[in-house]
């Protein structure tokens, strides 16, 4: 017990749990940004995948890191068109449009990352983002250590809360995407375009979720490997339901997430010789099961999600 | 005020939508008269051109966004996309300004999903006069209230059609469009057939005009009711929603009358419904067929105690829209030997009673094998009246029977009631059409709030006020 209490106090517990939480950050954002739209995006795992994979690709081929961040997003908000041509104009099913999306975006990452380097054993590096030093702040105790010890694109996906936030609540078109989410009609009987507005909700959402991606091989880790997206994809899908399609309850529910995470790593080590580990690997996934079976009875579902619209018939 | 009349189908809608840029005509243009007071041609197949030259339009069903508050859905598209921020208090300065104007008031800062169908229909017409429009289309204004409710919208209107405003509105309520439009114009299958001044116009001579022929009189012999069939003592279902319960509700049904239950559609017809049809039980009070009691509430049992169903919402719950018109009509007694043996659907069985009943009840469409759901509403509303009168029921649930039908078929579903009733049945007719309630029902009922009174008299300011909830 005391074990638990000294892990929760602990500044490297929750830097690690904002840092597992970025990823979940941007990509729970983009997802909520399409479904706000009425359109599910299960596309987000294949491009969580593309944004690893052309972030790192850009920084190894020398565009810089930020360079690397811009293709990154670029590359989700080409899959995000993909799906939104697929879905929105064409009106087929968005469960299999985005799942082929997720399948499509991923071979594709690896057929590109193959080509590019056929003959390498153990991936490449680059220099990834460094811990943002912010004289004084950094030397903070606890706060120093959590807040001021994580990289360029933390901050940003903690930005991007607020300008997700603001654009949906703050801006006419936000009020647009939040109708069009909720009745098209009346988006289209006030004279604006629906397939306009989603498609554009999409490729942005879309190019939020492959930053996620992107986070993990510019900045979590420095080199592409298969696999290393590892169903985070698939928990923003659930992330979104828990907050209710809020983005500070998205962040909310990211951040536990992160906690999750980073409480199961370290109470591996702790009691790991009295509990197998796969049970600690559960523990995060379980979790947000039991959360999400408590946040989702009460949530508050775009009306028009999944319902494609056409033009002329009503 | 130009009032557009026709029976369903016949293509008013059809004609509005495409002024407002929702449809493409496929030949033809329009012209309307630009700030300068020139007739100028309106670019077809935009909502936005439509707006721009003046023409707004109120749809039959709501084009609101229930997430947003009502101000929201005014200004919505009438501010650039492009904006960092909303201009909300010039907008709300404006919109009250409006509101003072015309007497529409509604809670601007109230998500439009927890506004009252009046409110909203209120925010809709808002929605236009905010674009400054100088042609107003109204689809159904009145579908969804009460008389009351109807006559204060018009005269609100009508006043601002002194001011210059045009409106054209479309409805099938003969009275209002009588009291309310100086200019009748009548569309028949696509085709206008006729126009006249409202103060040369009576109501027969429209309905001729609709139809293409009088409408026959029904015949309604008065008629000594018999035993209670259906008696509902102290019933109170909890419902999800308040329209989805009822409060101490008491309702006996005798052989030989039609019942009428009047009322504006969610105060809980759908609850009181859900009941007689088997698909809820109460959360307390008693129901009782032929005297026995009612233990177990399952649609199933209803059916075996003698009881038709006539849904509300004929396409969703009144049919299985991929089945055959055969098949459907006999799903309501699979367990019949008449239709199976051991299992195994009698095939022959099944086709020849689809046939006699198709030509007994003039079921129309591409035949009895064709799915169900290729048929007409019309023509699948006859076909759930022969499933349900086929098995000569002692009660009928007539759940909004004629909405969305046109007069003929209308005509039909009321002849066939009257002709249950003749034969022994009780009838339930929940209606939110109050003239089919007075032309058929032998003692009404008023349901508001879930609470179930007693018409005292068959007036009709009467009725209109109980609905309103206005008399206890």
């Amino acid at each position: 017990m005391m074990d638990i209490l000294q892990i929760l106090f602990s500044e490297s517990f929750w830097a690690a749990s904002l840092r597992i939480a970025t990823p979940l950050i941007f990509g729970v954002l983009g997802a909520l940004l399409c479904e706000k739209s009425g359109v599910l995006n299960l596309g987000i795992e294949g491009i969580f995948v593309a944004g690893a994979m052309a972030g790192w690709m850009a920084v190894w081929l020398g565009l810089g890191l930020w360079g690397g961040v811009i293709v990154a997003a670029c590359a989700g908000a080409f899959f995000g068109l993909v799906h939104a041509i697929l879905t929105v104009p064409l009106g087929l099913s968005q469960h299999v449009s985005g799942l082929g999306i997720t399948m499509f975006a991923t071979s594709v990452s690896y057929f590109t990352y193959r080509t590019a380097l056929p003959n390498v054993s153990s991936p490449p590096r680059i220099e990834p983002f460094q811990a943002l030093d912010i004289p004084l702040l950094s030397d903070l105790p606890f706060f120093g250590t959590v807040l001021f010890q994580q990289t360029a694109l933390t901050w940003l996906a903690l930005l991007m809360v607020i300008v997700v936030w603001y654009v949906l609540y703050r801006t006419p078109l936000g009020m647009a995407i939040q109708a069009v989410g909720d009745n098209p009609d009346s988006v289209d009987a006030q004279g604006l375009s629906v397939y306009g507005l989603r498609i554009g909700a999409v490729m942005a959402g879309s190019a939020l979720m492959a930053l996620g991606g992107a986070f993990l091989t510019m900045s979590a880790f420095d080199a592409f490997f298969f696999g290393m997206v590892n169903g985070r994809g698939w928990i923003c899908i659930a992330l979104v339901i828990f907050a209710s399609w809020r983005p500070g309850k998205a962040l909310l529910g990211a951040l536990l997430f992160g906690a999750f995470d980073a409480l199961q790593v370290r109470l591996q080590t702790e009691v790991g010789a009295l509990v197998p580990g796969q049970v600690f690997l559960m523990a995060p996934y379980i979790l947000s099961i039991i959360a999400l079976m408590i946040a989702a009875r009460r949530a508050d579902y775009p009306r028009a999600l999944l319902t494609p619209w056409f033009k002329g018939q009503r | 005020m130009l009032a557009l009349l026709g029976e369903n189908g016949a293509g008013k809608t059809t004609l509005m939508n495409m002024l407002f840029g929702h449809y493409m005509p496929d030949a033809g243009n329009v012209e309307v008269v630009d700030q300068q007071g020139q007739l100028v041609p309106l670019a077809l197949g935009h909502p936005q051109a439509a707006l721009a030259a003046g023409i707004g339009m109120v749809h039959q069903h709501f084009t609101l966004a229930e997430n947003l508050n009502a101000l929201d859905n005014i200004v919505l598209g009438s501010e650039s996309l492009r904006l960092f921020k909303r201009n909300r208090s010039g907008a709300r300065r404006k919109i009250e300004g409006i509101m003072e104007h015309t007497g529409l008031n509604v809670q601007l800062d109230v998500p439009v999903g927890r506004l009252s169908v009046g409110e909203r229909q209120r925010v809709e017409i808002l929605k236009a006069l905010y674009r400054d429009v100088r042609i107003l289309v109204l689809d159904e204004p009145t579908a969804v209230l009460t008389p009351q409710e109807a006559d204060t919208l018009f005269e609100k209107i009508g006043a601002m059609t002194r001011e210059g405003l045009s409106v054209i509105f479309i409805s099938h309520k003969l009275r209002e469009v009588l009291a309310f439009s100086q200019r009748i114009a009548v569309l028949r299958h696509g085709v206008k057939v006729g126009e006249i001044a409202t103060k040369d116009a009576d109501e027969r001579a429209i309905a001729r005009m609709m139809v293409g022929a009088d409408t026959p009189k029904i015949p309604r012999e008065d008629m000594a009711a018999g035993d209670d069939v259906l008696q509902l003592k102290d019933v109170s279902i909890v419902g999800r929603a308040k329209r989805d319960s009822i409060t101490h509700l008491d309702l006996s049904v005798r052989r030989h009358e039609i019942v009428g239950v009047a009322g504006v559609s969610g105060n809980g017809q759908s609850a009181l419904a859900a009941l007689i049809s088997g698909l809820v039980a109460p959360t307390s009070g008693t129901v009782a067929i032929d005297d026995a009691p009612v233990s177990m509430f399952a649609p199933q049992n209803m059916v075996q105690q003698g009881i038709g169903r006539i849904p509300e919402d004929r396409h969703h719950n009144g049919i299985v829209g991929d089945m055959s018109v055969a098949e459907n009509m006999v799903i309501e007694r699979l367990g019949d030997p008449q239709i199976q043996s051991r299992g195994l659907l009698k095939q022959d069985a099944i086709t020849a009673n689809a046939q006699r009943l198709a030509s007994e009840y003039d079921v129309r469409g591409p035949g009895v094998h064709a799915r169900a759901r290729l048929l007409s509403g019309g023509n699948i509303q006859k076909m759930i009246l022969a499933r349900v009168f086929e098995q000569d029921p002692k009660l009928i649930l007539a759940n909004q029977p004629t909405r969305g039908l046109d007069m003929g078929a209308a005509a039909e579903v009321a002849r066939r009631l009257l002709e249950a009733r003749a034969r022994g049945a009780g009838v339930v007719l929940i209606s939110d059409d109050l003239d089919e309630i007075l032309s058929l029902a032998d003692r009404i009922f008023v349901i508001h709030d879930g609470q179930l009174v007693a018409a005292e008299s068959r007036d009709r300011e009467e009725i209109g006020l109980m609905m309103a909830g206005q008399v206890a």
